[in-house]
């Protein structure tokens, strides 16, 4: 067995090795001279260490740092919303009996297979008429009321057990409250989970501002790693890099600390 | 799911007031109010406005006035439009290429860090980075390391004699897309995979064992038909993936040299927002939403009737 273990062990390991050589380029050259970074053979560990490319990208003119602020702004507020109005829609679908539900709850599967690419020119639109476009709100808004994420909370709802709510009717509850004491505690995991996957999403969507914000001022952290890169399509590595790698690190923080729930939730969006 | 929608409705009124649901009249609109506006305002409505659209001919510059009816105009034009039809062939070669060998080197990939390895957990993150990592920040190393000249890539390459000009090539530029899709989707079908294998019926492995299967009787009379509604999954959501790819392209590409890689999706973007066509570029994008609802129920399609075979 331990025998067999290593036999797969060592070519997985050494695919894996190729699969990270991307990021371990990405983090030398971050650190090293630009006159470095194309050298032939190509120089793993830089010499010498220009720690300058982080000190500049994180300051002065050039400086990342607004734009990972506008970043964690938007992500917090779309995190925020999107899990206030797909608990509380989630938890109606599953758990809660009106006229025309049902036939409402399709029209939302029905949206959630549309490309988002097809609503990029109407929104384009509507988001200039509303004066939205050009704003953080043009990427927050729509990202606040979501039919994934209604989706993923009506399904952990209805596995809920309806007993919770007769026990709690009983004692002279209202909806609200059966919802917000006994049902809301019990979806903080799958909750967790949504919010996980609502902010990565949020922290690396490239698209929706490429289309919708035109002022570099307004940029997100994504678009601003294009700044690194001249007129004539010239990138310069070190910068480009080190802004690279400061804009992976929430998200791999993200998935290191909470790596159990965010697989959970990469499995179980769809597939259950 | 779907039978349960086809239950008539005052029968599942009886059924869920039995599970303890009882009619909340308005209180339940109350509760799916505030998500449903947003859908409404940002999604339904524009939603419509593509179908209204795609049958105008309407350039931004002149307007909200400026929108005439063409009836089926854009899609006479569509038709016998060659870069549509080329930017088609480009996106089904890219679907085609990519989509598959991302699932047969994810299934792949799956089963073995389903097994006993040194450093299991480490693996598997290290094949999911590429997945959650942001595209520019991976695109913008991908056009480095796939230099003509200069790239790590290349400098591999070179052992082999080969040198391929990736992005400066019309030939290779495809193909260079292609690679980085496949790096940034095999570790999501692992994992996936990975779920889908510990769910496999044990019981009939140790029934196998106990027969004297072989290795490759085991995959393919139980591994493989339990990961065959996985499988499908995995096409379905990748195909749709795949055919609005666009973020690498508009960061690496902008659909070049030349047109090489100006698959469907960049075009739509190209006419709608560098052209300002917004009419045919609605236009585009229906047709291709069709296009690919097609592919996606016959690949289900596929699946059911494999199902019955059996």
């Amino acid at each position: 067995m331990t025998r067999s273990k290593w036999l797969w062990g060592i070519p997985l390991w050494i695919l894996a090795i190729a699969f990270l050589a991307p990021f371990g380029w990405m983090i030398s050259t971050a650190l090293k001279p630009d006159v470095d970074a194309y050298k032939i053979p190509m120089q793993w560990i830089p010499h010498p260490f220009q720690w300058d490319n982080f000190t500049t990208v994180l300051s002065g003119a050039t400086s990342v740092l607004p734009a990972f602020g506008r970043s964690v702004f938007v992500a917090v507020l779309r995190v925020a919303g999107e899990l206030v109005t797909a608990t509380m829609a989630g938890y109606a679908f599953a758990r809660m009996s009106f006229k025309g539900r049902d036939k409402l709850f399709l029209l939302y599967l029905a949206t959630a297979i549309i490309p988002a690419q097809l609503l990029l020119v109407p929104r384009f639109i509507y988001f200039q008429k509303l004066g939205l476009y050009d704003t953080l709100w043009a990427l927050i808004l729509p990202g606040m009321f979501t039919v994934l994420g209604t989706f993923l909370m009506r399904q952990f709802f209805v596995s809920q057990p309806a007993e919770f709510a007769e026990a709690a009717r009983m004692d002279g509850a209202n909806e609200w409250r059966v919802f917000t004491r006994i049902y809301l505690p019990l979806a903080t995991p799958v909750m967790s989970a949504l919010g996980i996957l609502a902010f990565v999403w949020s922290w690396n969507d490239y698209e929706t501002p490429l289309v919708l914000i035109s002022n570099p001022d307004r940029y997100t952290l994504p678009l601003s790693l294009t700044n690194f890169v001249d007129e004539q399509g010239q990138i310069a590595p070190g910068l480009t890099m080190a802004a690279s790698v400061i804009s992976i690190v929430p998200v791999l923080l993200v998935f290191v600390v909470l790596q159990r729930r965010f697989v959970a939730a990469m499995t179980h969006t769809g597939i259950k | 799911m779907a039978t349960a929608t086809l239950v008539s409705a005052g029968t599942k009124a009886r059924v869920e007031q039995g599970r303890g649901i009882r009619p909340s009249g308005w209180t339940g609109f109350l509760f799916i109010a505030p998500n449903l506006l947003g859908v409404i305002a940002f999604t339904l409505i524009p939603l419509i406005s593509v179908l209204v659209l795609a049958f105008t001919d309407w350039n931004l510059v002149s307007g909200i006035g400026g929108i005439t009816f063409n009836g089926l105009g854009n899609f006479v034009a569509i038709a016998r439009d060659p870069g549509f039809w080329h930017a088609i062939g480009l996106t089904l070669v890219y679907v085609v290429v990519s989509v598959p060998l991302t699932v047969i080197l994810g299934l792949g990939l799956g089963i073995a860090l389903n097994r006993p390895l040194p450093g299991r957990a480490v693996l598997r993150a290290i094949f999911f980075l590429p997945y959650i990592v942001n595209v520019v920040a991976v695109g913008m190393t991908w056009l480095m390391l796939m230099n003509p000249k200069a790239g790590l890539v290349n400098q591999v390459l070179d052992v082999f004699g080969i040198r391929p000009g990736w992005f400066a090539s019309s030939h290779w530029a495809l193909p260079a897309l292609i690679v980085m899709a496949i790096w940034g989707g095999v570790g999501y079908c692992s994992l996936i995979y990975l779920s889908a294998l510990q769910d496999a019926p044990r019981q009939l492995y140790e029934a196998a064992d106990i027969d004297g299967a072989s290795a490759w009787a085991k995959f393919r009379v139980i591994t493989w038909p339990s990961l065959l509604p996985t499988t499908i999954f995995l096409l379905v959501t990748l195909i749709i993936g795949a055919s609005q790819g666009f973020g690498l392209i508009a960061l690496i590409t902008a659909g070049g040299p030349g047109d090489a890689t100006t698959t469907i999706s960049y075009y739509m973007y190209q006419t709608g927002f560098q052209f300002y066509r917004f009419g045919y570029a609605s236009a585009i994008g229906l047709v291709t939403f069709v296009g690919v609802l097609v592919l996606t129920l016959f690949t289900w399609r596929a699946q059911r009737g494999r199902a019955l075979n059996d």
